[in-house]
């Protein structure tokens, strides 16, 4: 550890005293440990350091998992300081740090497409705080009034005296000045940093393998750990026999751990795993070891019919009047499976511990979330766990909700020897089959068309699991878990007389955020029932969702943005079929239209994908199309094979040749439509899965006629080609 | 026993039967070859041995003695290989995890096939990704290769 002056109860008392006024922590300009080390730079606030070589230093609070906020979040930062995206460099907030300084840097969880959303605001004050006590700085040294002084590309001057000076020479001086107690921040439309599609700063180390990884981590001294769990959820550990084990070359330990769990360690993974392989478990399934996939069908049947539900907020006009004036009644029941979220790098993580800290390594959508797992899981004082930033080998909601794999990884390290680095590595068969699974869901919907094909009356009923009950231990606002009727709380479609309620059906099956949650099935459901309704009506089902469109004029703008990409109102070539869908997700708004043609024996050639979203302001176009080319292999892998299935109240599925994955060979041609028409500001990582899904299933109507209401659709005889 | 990797050998005392994936990562510190899933499903491991592709993570060690081993770290010392500057201008990787297989993969099919058509892609590349960036490895694959992605990745009715 180095010495540093720096007085930390007055840096909490300035933070905590901005944090409370302005939900943004200004004001702290003493230099930072690194820097009293080093160079003689100087924290002009808690986001932007500058050296005297002008190189600019901008923090970055949450994680980076391919997502791309790791360079757009600070783009956004640049921007407002008028900094030259060249001399920028991006380095990772410490969480122990942050907690130290009372959660200064606002939230390091990066989950539901909120690192741009939510932090956007104090970002830019932060850059156009920096901008200004920079400004500051240059007038009193040059004698000039401040607002006759321009910042362009990270130069500072004046015009009239002909002076300018880099940001580096006047960094101590600014980082005297007073915080301005108000900026102005800048029109959308002097941006010149937000808007570009800079590359990934995370990049170019995933070319040559020096991306450091969770699981790539490695210390003196370090020994390694494989575990199993109890294959059944909610099952315990009865007993084991690890006689064979021990005697295995390199092993050194075998114990249990949270009385559900088997872990060897050994001197390297391999040896370690080999030798778990060894041992005979006996479990106590707790009741569960005889639940199956029909047996959880059968639940959910049964609460499609349930007499009490909880009413969703958007209820309006009175659903059973306008049903029963219909021309015609449409019903119709759809099912999305359980699915895992499989991301390459298996879970998992490296923890030392010593008397007066304890140390984590892990790849995590939530930093903060690992330190409170070691807390909880080993009593000692958060200030105490130093939780060390690595890229996540993907997250996709798996890292975020629960750190488990942490807890394991320090309940194996409490039982060495002090100070033992142990690093936990699942198989990809403990992945798969402990995971927090995308809930399973079914939906009924109800909908009647009058004599000039509107839709009249719509009711609608859920039965999913509870993500935030279960997992999070959240009370349910109203009874009704949000994160299960996105899609459904907001219909794009005006529709007067709606009813539309939520039945809690829980299981024993873990549930987690999968990639854009309820928006990834919910769906599947509403927008395949509009088809069904256009098809009922005899009307085109793009223009039949443009007509209930009026008043939702961003879901419409995207929608015919889309629909001109692919040329709806023009016939496709023989033999192709489209299928399109609109959807409103994170903030966003996103529509889809695929082309494909079916053969007989049910092969389904994809030719082509468009995506659209329309994010309001947007950051980092080239990411967003990263992420929307992604979004379409993730909602085709999961419509093709996606399912999770139990039998004696296990997963079935346990690695990828039976969790099926797109591959090269399957990738469709995709075209982005990236819109931003300004006024807010939308998500990106989950959005754009939402469309893709219905839009497939549609084209896949229009060409068979085969409407498929369950998931997956290898189910149905179909393949992809 | 002996294992030549990246032009240099190693002495490494580990069972016959121990997979490569291991003693590069563990043994050797060789961590830019990736576990993914150890039955080699998704390519995550992949290496080459004598210029072949292999998935190391079912590749027993003993198996590549006496043959020249690549794995990432030995592409070139400075990311200047043409596939690993195509994967950075057509910014390839979402996570990265899978990237050094994914890389390893193209080198071996460029070197066989300079300019590959979609179909001999498809064919080679076999390497999951669940981040999905298979359109932009094509894409990376195609220009190192010279061909036209426009013309290559022509809409076919």
């Amino acid at each position: 550890m180095k010495n540093t002056p720096i007085n930390q109860a007055r840096r909490r008392f300035i933070l905590t005293s901005a944090t409370v006024g302005g939900g943004f922590a200004l004001g702290l300009q003493l230099p930072t440990k690194a820097q009293m080390a080093s160079d003689g730079g100087r924290d002009i606030n808690i986001w932007v350091q500058i050296s005297p070589d002008d190189l600019v230093t901008i923090k970055y609070a949450r994680c980076e998992m391919g997502q791309g906020s790791m360079t757009s979040a600070p783009q956004i930062v640049a921007d407002e300081l008028d900094a030259n995206w060249e001399q920028v460099n991006i380095e990772y907030v410490d969480v122990n740090e942050h907690i130290r300084m009372n959660r200064a840097w606002g939230d390091m969880v990066t989950v539901g497409s909120q690192t741009i959303r939510n932090s956007q605001e104090y970002l830019r004050n932060a850059g156009a705080t920096a901008r200004a006590m920079l400004v500051a700085a240059a007038a009193e040294e040059w004698g000039v009034d401040a607002s006759e002084i321009d910042v362009n590309n990270g130069i500072i001057s004046h015009a009239g005296s002909g002076r300018q000076s880099g940001f580096g020479a006047l960094a101590a001086a600014a980082a005297a000045q007073a915080v301005p107690e108000t900026v102005t921040l800048k029109d959308p439309a002097d941006w010149h940093i937000i808007g570009q599609p800079f590359p990934r700063v995370d990049i170019p180390p995933s070319v040559d393998g020096t991306q450091i990884y969770g699981v790539d981590i490695e210390l003196p001294g370090m020994v390694y750990a494989s575990i199993r769990q109890c294959p059944v959820f909610g099952g315990t550990l009865k007993s084991f026999d690890a006689s064979k084990a021990r005697s295995r070359r390199g092993v050194i330990d075998i114990m249990s751990i949270d009385g559900n769990s088997v872990a060897v360690v050994a001197d390297n993974w391999w040896r370690a795993n080999k030798a778990l392989q060894e041992i005979e478990i006996q479990w106590d399934s707790n009741g569960n070891g005889n639940i199956s996939s029909d047996d959880i069908l059968a639940t959910f049947k049964a609460s499609l019919d349930a007499p009490d539900a909880a009413l969703l907020p958007n209820n309006s006009g009175d659903a059973d009047q306008a049903l029963a004036n219909a021309e015609q009644v449409l019903e119709a029941e759809y099912f999305t499976p359980f699915l895992s979220h499989s991301p390459m790098e298996p879970m998992g993580a490296t923890v030392r511990i010593n008397p007066d800290r304890v140390d984590i390594w892990a790849s995590t959508q939530a930093p903060e979330g690992l330190v409170s797992e070691l807390v909880n899981a080993l009593g000692v004082a958060q200030e105490n766990v130093y939780a060390h930033r690595v890229q996540a080998g993907g997250g996709f909601g798996r890292r975020g909700g629960s750190s488990d794999y942490a807890r394991s990884a320090a309940l194996i390290a409490a039982q060495l020897p002090e100070g033992t680095p142990v690093k936990l590595l699942w198989t990809r068969e403990e992945d798969t089959q402990h995971d927090f699974y995308r809930p399973l869901a079914m939906y009924r919907l109800k909908a009647g068309l009058d004599s000039n094909g509107n839709i009249s009356g719509w009711k609608t009923r859920i039965a999913s699991g509870s993500i935030l009950n279960q997992m999070r231990g959240v009370p349910l606002r109203g009874g009704v878990d949000f994160t299960a009727v996105e899609g459904f709380t907001r219909l794009p479609y005006q529709i007067p007389d709606q009813f539309q309620d939520f039945k809690l059906t829980p299981t024993h099956v873990p549930l987690g955020f999968w990639r854009t949650v309820g928006w990834s099935q919910t769906p599947f459901a509403r927008e395949q029932f509009i088809d069904e309704l256009a098809v009922a009506a005899g009307e085109d089902p793009y223009h039949f969702r443009l007509k209930h469109m009026a008043e939702d004029e961003l879901s419409r703008h995207i929608m015919e943005k889309v629909a001109q990409a692919i040329g709806w109102d023009e016939a496709p070539a023989a033999g192709i079929y489209r299928g399109i869908a609109t959807t409103e997700p994170y903030g966003s708004f996103t529509a889809a239209a695929v082309e494909l043609s079916v053969n007989d024996a049910g092969a389904i050639k994809i030719h082509r994908v468009i995506q659209g979203i329309n994010t309001g302001h947007m950051v980092n176009p080239d990411n967003v199309r990263a992420q929307l080319e992604g979004a379409t292999v993730w909602a085709i892998s999961a419509a093709m094979w996606g399912e999770i299935t139990l039998e004696e109240g296990q997963v079935q599925e346990s690695n990828f040749h039976n969790y099926r994955l797109l591959r090269m060979a399957e990738m469709p041609v995709i075209e982005t439509v990236l819109e931003a028409t300004g006024g807010f500001w939308g998500g990106v990582g989950e959005p754009g899965q939402a469309p893709i899904l219905p839009a497939f299933c549609n084209a896949i109507y229009a060409a068979t006629g085969t409407r498929v209401r369950s998931l997956p659709l290898k189910h149905h005889g179909f393949s992809l080609a | 026993m002996k294992l030549q990797i990246n032009n240099e050998v190693h002495e490494v005392d580990v069972e016959a039967d121990m997979p490569l994936l291991w003693v590069l990562r563990d043994i050797l510190d060789l961590k830019g070859t990736k576990f993914g899933c150890g039955i080699s499903q998704c390519g995550a491991c992949t290496v080459h041995v004598d210029g072949e592709p292999v998935r190391s993570c079912s590749y027993p060690a003993a198996a590549a003695e006496g043959k020249a081993i690549t794995t990432i770290e030995g592409l070139s010392v400075d990311a200047s290989h043409p596939v690993q500057q195509a994967w950075v201008k057509h910014q390839v990787p979402q996570c990265g995890y899978c990237q050094s297989g994914q890389i390893m993969t193209a080198v071996s099919l460029l070197a066989k096939k300079p300019q590959p058509t979609d179909a001999d892609i498809n064919a080679a590349m076999t390497n999951l990704c669940r981040c999905g960036t298979y359109k932009r490895i094509r894409d990376a694959i195609h220009d190192v290769a010279g061909n036209n992605p426009e013309t290559t990745l022509a809409y076919e009715a």
